[in-house]
């Protein structure tokens, strides 16, 4: 442990293998965590490094997608293109597909779930399909672990419920609404590397008769945090998809959760039209997607 | 756990490799400063650009968003590597020359490790899509992408065993850039690859608020605190004149600012250091009391009584204006029986090459040697010795790569820092701008409100025009005097309008400069105009396409400035290859519209427009001049100073040369550019390469022939063979053999050497605009069909046809590629392009289109020869964006009713005007 010694006394770069190890580092003094880099890098001005860093990468625990016991549960170093390679049940499908929309293939391929999460930009791509999950936050310190639900644990732009010395070891998804359908919307100014103006998670899932007994919606990049849409979610119970092809089915009040600012993107009034708009067509493309259980 | 040791080591092309890199260090900093890795192109440190691309135990990831420590044990593979081992890499090296995919080169490494991880990870031979989801992440602003997707179908098939140069190399062949071979190995050496790791680096201090007084703290003791940093630099260590410009009586910008700043991102100051301190370094550690004031950012503003005035002899905040007149306007216009007005808006657009500013400068034999990014090595060193204070002959520029430049690189950036650093320090110094360097204090295309009225007679005849524009020229004139010119002289279209007035002035703000873009302030005046066009087709109820070729200029009828060709006019032969084309686009239009009805929201509509460009200077002096020598080993030697920034003019120049010399491309060196061992060629600018020095490189051409030929007093039309050291003259029957080496060197060891120049004949135009401005013109007309989703107001390009009057295409290839990365910047301005100061200084916020925006475009290469041209070429780099944004803005309009007249046309601004619509 001499170069720990030596290093620690100027600046260190750390690659824990375990969360106890990450955990006991991040008790002693401040590390920023690195993952991915895709957010640490672009924020990064010259001369403004910090000085310890602590590479979570080689975190046996916080690597993978592994289905648990009471659902399912994403490694906090994750990458956008492992979510995309691995074999996932329907309900995933609007994380993936938010996945492919991330940035382009060399943010896919670096950028990180945990990373996505705690870096809480209004515009995230990875949040909006694991709200509609009901995904919970998994966070752990040398106090121990924790749990929080992801609408709770980011708290305001680029504001995360997360004490100093811990960090975000997963995303556990509850199981059950496996055979659910989901899909994602993302609507931008360009084609690929682009932030979103506004996006849409939709996870649906339909009855016997083909009435849908469970809706979430989520709404990225029209509030300071992404937002379910608990009215929206409510109207669409007991409705099937005929009804649904048969006119607007999205209210503008059903959009009240909704706070969009107007910005360099777009008018904030149009925010909330395309929110509208992107909201139908992913519930109707969710919709098709869901095995009726 | 593993705790770094100040050691990371790894495999870089297959070779070990180990540096000790600060924490947290970007592996493309690790790459290109300690290991020499240069080919690894930065062009935005953010991810947002993706020149960095690099392998990672095969993976594709962006270097600049990866920390070095993160590569420990792996290997690293960079297309230098790769082009060197990996079959793939070998196939995309030949493929991107022969479809032309490598223009400027600068993203052309995050292209091929790009294409090549997708090569290695598909079976069979992947589609267009998965060339673009795999592609999506580089951005390029040259090719406009389809070639660089021909290039990797190619490869994956294969299919491309075609030789390279084709036949002789001369005028009119399709062959690859000569110059290809070094963009697609990364051996190619820009702006920021030529200063080696240990010359000290450079930053700019620059002004954080639009408008701000400042003071500049002690920098004794600054000095003194910063450990590394050796020397600061301000107003006080210009040796020169602190003033400086692009055109004669508008010298208004300083290297460094005095007292006030007057745009966001004006310098005030540099700091010089070793690498390593520079990188530590934090600008806000500069010692410099800001103190903003009021300023104004927009015409409105600006023109206002009260307004802050940014120069004191320019009353109003006008910087000057351009006029045209011709015939009586007011009274065509009352006697029209159609008339068609309207209010247009454009934004700041940014060049965005991937490669921002940066070059290296050091001193010898006395005097200072500046390698740069550039469009104009000559202005440069005679701008550069005037700040310096040292006579022009004490400076030596030497255009290095340039990774795209589209205008703004004719004005100066990093030069006078550099000049001026070595100057003081004695050392060579290096400097390269931060993507925000570049976007915040570079020069922009000028945003325009224009007002136009135009009329026609019921038989479909235009009447008249008037124009009234006022340009946003920011801070300072740069180009901006060029801009308010060039419009009156425009503004009419490619059209026969006999009655017209034609007014711009450019208005100075507390924005950055305004300068040359692509087109010079045209391509806005071409929005208002072509889309009013459209509308008085529509009250007359003749086809858009019809009234343009019944309106079209033509051989033997006045321009707007008086001026008749008596030939070479080619708008009508654009227009009318045009027309097979929009009957059937406008048919499927309608045919895909009806189903749509049903139950969808896309709705297709096909635009139509047109646009012209004086090729070179206005009513100015606009000389090149080519040199040439042939060794006495058989080789000719071309030097070439006519800067090649991806549009191709090493080729072309060097093709027509071989056509008039009459031998094989393949004998001809290129030497330069080089202002110590090249002539003036110019700027490379106003589309005036191929058509000004084009004709220099063929008198030189023609010239040296002349002298060979008189060797053995052969017709002018023998056959010659270069051979070393004997040159074959076929002359008819008889057959001469000269021994050059049995000739007589010159001081620089040619045998025989030559020199053209070219001028173009123009005159001045007159107080009301009368006058012949250009020697020549080069004219275009566009098809763009779209798809706009009318619930969510985005617009997808379809497809664009584009017929372009070059004259003669010296290099089919060439001339495709400039159409295509036109068009590409077109679409970028009609629907995504909005720079706004202090908010978009970076590559994410500020969108180009990307590879997944540009769709299929069919060219359509029409040679109506100009006399004036070499071989009857003209211009074209500048036509190729003019008529894209209107042919969209129409497009727009027949797909789903509404008229845009304010650019970019984003999601929010198509949908309320569906809305406005909708609600009467």
């Amino acid at each position: 442990m001499t170069g720990w010694i030596r290093v620690a006394t100027e600046s260190s770069y750390i690659t824990p293998e375990t969360v106890a190890e990450a955990t006991r580092a991040l008790s002693g003094r401040s590390f920023t965590v690195l993952a991915g880099g895709t957010d640490f890098f672009p924020a990064l001005r010259p001369g403004t490094a910090p000085s310890d860093l602590l590479d979570v990468r080689k975190v046996g625990e916080m690597k993978g997608i592994s289905q648990t016991g009471d659902g399912w549960r994403i490694g906090g170093s994750t990458t956008w293109t492992e979510i995309l390679q691995c074999n996932l049940p329907p309900c995933f499908q609007a994380l993936k597909e938010a996945a492919r929309e991330v940035g382009s293939l060399q943010i896919q391929n670096s950028g990180t779930v945990a990373g996505n999460i705690c870096n809480a930009s209004p515009a995230a791509d990875g949040v909006p399909p694991l709200l509609a999950m009901d995904a919970v936050v998994e966070t752990a310190s040398i106090e121990g672990r924790r749990l929080v639900p992801l609408g709770e644990f980011i708290t305001g732009v680029r504001k995360i419920d997360l004490p100093r010395n811990s960090l975000v070891i997963a995303v556990h998804v509850p199981g059950g609404d496996e055979r659910a359908g989901s899909a994602f919307e993302k609507l931008g100014s360009r084609k690929y590397l682009v932030i979103s103006i506004a996006m849409v998670a939709a996870l649906v899932k339909l009855d016997r008769e083909g009435l849908i007994a469970l809706a979430r919606v989520a709404v990225g990049a029209c509030s300071p945090v992404a937002r379910r849409l608990v009215a929206l979610e409510r109207s669409l119970l007991g409705k099937s998809v005929p009804d649904l092809h048969k006119a607007d089915f999205v209210m503008p009040e059903q959009l009240e959760e909704l706070t969009p600012i107007g910005d360099i993107r777009s008018s904030a009034e149009y925010r909330l039209d395309a929110a509208r708009e992107i909201c139908q067509r992913a519930i109707i493309r969710a919709c098709a997607r869901s095995k009726a259980c | 756990m593993t705790v770094a040791n100040n050691i990371t080591a790894f495999r870089l092309n297959g070779q070990a490799a180990a540096v000790s890199p600060a924490i947290g260090e970007r592996l493309s900093e690790s790459l290109r400063e300690r290991l020499g890795a240069r080919d690894v192109k930065v062009g935005c440190d953010a991810g947002d650009c993706g020149a960095c691309s690099v392998l990672v135990d095969g993976e594709l990831v962006c270097a600049c968003l990866t920390a070095t420590q993160q590569v420990s044990g792996c290997s690293i593979e960079t297309l230098a590597g790769l082009v060197g081992t990996d079959q793939h890499a070998i196939a995309l090296a030949e493929t991107f020359q022969a479809h032309g995919a490598a223009q400027c080169g600068i993203c052309t490494p995050g292209m091929m490790v790009s294409a090549v991880s997708l090569l290695r990870n598909c079976q069979g031979s992947p589609d267009s899509f998965a060339i673009q989801e795999s592609l999506g992440g580089v951005l390029c602003r040259c090719t406009g992408y389809r070639k660089i997707i021909d290039a990797v179908k190619a490869a994956a098939e294969s299919s491309n065993s075609a030789s390279l140069l084709l036949g002789e190399g001369g005028a009119g062949e399709p062959v690859c850039r000569i110059d290809g071979p070094g963009k697609v190995s990364g051996e190619e050496k820009f702006g920021d690859d030529v200063g080696p790791a240990d010359s000290l680096s450079m930053r700019i201090i620059r002004s954080p608020f639009p408008r701000a007084r400042f003071e500049i703290g002690d920098l004794d003791e600054f000095l003194a605190d910063n450990d590394g940093i050796e020397f600061a630099l301000t107003a006080a260590d210009v040796t020169g004149n602190n003033r400086y410009g692009v055109m004669p009586g508008f010298a208004d910008q300083p290297v460094f600012a005095v007292g006030e700043t007057r745009f966001r991102g004006e310098a005030v100051a540099a700091v010089a250091g070793c690498w390593d301190a520079m990188r530590g370094f934090d600008d806000d550690l500069f010692p410099v009391e800001w103190n903003a004031i009021d300023h104004v950012q927009t015409m409105d503003e600006a023109l206002r009584p009260e307004a802050p005035r940014l120069h004191g002899d320019r009353r109003g905040n006008i910087m000057c204006g351009g006029f045209v007149v011709c015939g009586n306007v007011d009274k065509a216009l009352h006697e029209a029986d159609a008339v068609a007005e309207g209010s247009f808006q454009t934004s700041f657009v940014e060049h965005a090459y991937i490669e921002p500013e940066a070059g290296f400068a050091y001193l010898e034999d006395g005097r200072v040697v500046v390698h740069a990014c550039t469009q104009a090595p000559y202005m440069d060193r005679e701008t550069v010795a005037e700040i310096i204070g040292l006579d022009p002959e004490k400076v030596r520029i030497v255009p290095t790569g340039c990774g795209g430049g589209f205008g703004s690189k004719l004005d100066l950036s990093v030069q006078p820092f550099l000049a001026l650093a070595t100057l003081k320090s004695g050392k060579p110094v290096r400097l390269a701008y931060s993507r925000q360097d570049s976007m915040q204090s570079t020069t922009k295309r000028h945003p325009g409100k224009l007002h136009v009225k135009v009329g026609a007679t019921r038989d479909g005849r235009l009447a008249g025009l008037e124009f009234k524009g006022d340009y946003n020229t920011g801070a300072y004139a740069s180009w901006g005097p060029t801009v308010v010119n060039r419009v009156p002289v425009h503004a009419s279209g490619p059209y026969s309008v006999r009655h017209y007035r034609a007014e711009a002035r450019g208005i100075h703000t507390h924005c950055p400069p305004s300068g040359a873009f692509r087109g010079f302030g045209v391509p806005q005046a071409a929005i208002a105009q072509e889309s009013l066009l459209d509308e008085l087709a529509e009250q007359l109820g003749i086809d858009a396409l019809e009234f343009r070729i019944r309106n079209a200029l033509a051989n033997g009828v006045p321009t707007v400035c008086g001026q008749v060709f008596s030939q070479g006019v080619g708008i009508r032969a654009c227009l009318e290859a045009l027309r097979p084309y929009w009957r059937k686009s406008r048919q499927e239009d309608s045919g895909y519209n009806r189903s749509a009805e049903e139950n969808g929201t896309v709705r297709w509509g096909t635009g139509v427009a047109a646009g012209w460009y004086g090729c070179g200077n206005t009513s100015l002096a606009n000389p090149s001049s080519i040199k040439a020598g042939l060794w006495p080993g058989g080789t000719v030697a071309l030097h070439q100073g006519a800067v090649d920034i991806g549009q191709g003019s090493n080729t072309v120049i060097a093709q027509i040369f071989a056509e008039a010399l009459g031998v094989n491309l393949r004998s001809i060196k290129q030497v330069g550019a080089d202002t110590d061992i090249t002539p003036d060629a110019g700027k490379t600018s106003a589309s005036r390469q191929t058509f000004v020095s084009g004709n220099a490189a063929f008198a030189a051409g023609s010239e040296l022939r002349r002298k060979i030929l008189k060797l053995c007093n052969a017709s002018a039309d023998a056959k010659l063979e270069l051979g070393s050291p004997v040159v074959r003259i076929s002359d008819g029957a008889s057959d001469h053999h000269v021994d050059l080496e049995r000739l007589e060197c010159d001081r620089e060891g040619y045998v025989l050497a030559a020199t053209g120049t070219y001028d173009p004949p123009t005159k001045p135009l007159d107080e009301f605009g009368q006058g012949e401005p250009y020697a020549q013109f080069g004219y275009a007309a566009q098809l763009a069909t779209v798809a706009v989703d009318t619930a969510l107001g985005t617009v997808k390009v379809k497809k664009v046809v584009a017929a372009h009057d070059v004259g003669k295409a010296i290099n089919p290839v060439l001339v495709e590629g400039q159409i295509h990365g036109g068009v590409a910047q077109g679409i970028g301005m009609a629907l995504m392009e909005e720079f706004v100061p202090g908010r978009t200084e970076n590559l994410h916020d500020y969108l180009i289109p990307t590879i997944g925006d540009v769709p299929p475009i069919k060219c359509l290469i029409i040679e109506e020869p100009d006399i004036h041209g070499p071989f009857g070429a003209k211009g074209l780099g500048e036509h190729a964006l003019i008529p894209t944004a209107p042919a969209i803005l129409n497009a727009i309009y027949n797909a789903c009713g509404v008229r845009l007249r304010r650019v970019p046309a984003t999601p929010d601004r198509v949908l309320a005007a569906i809305r406005e619509t909708e609600n009467g």
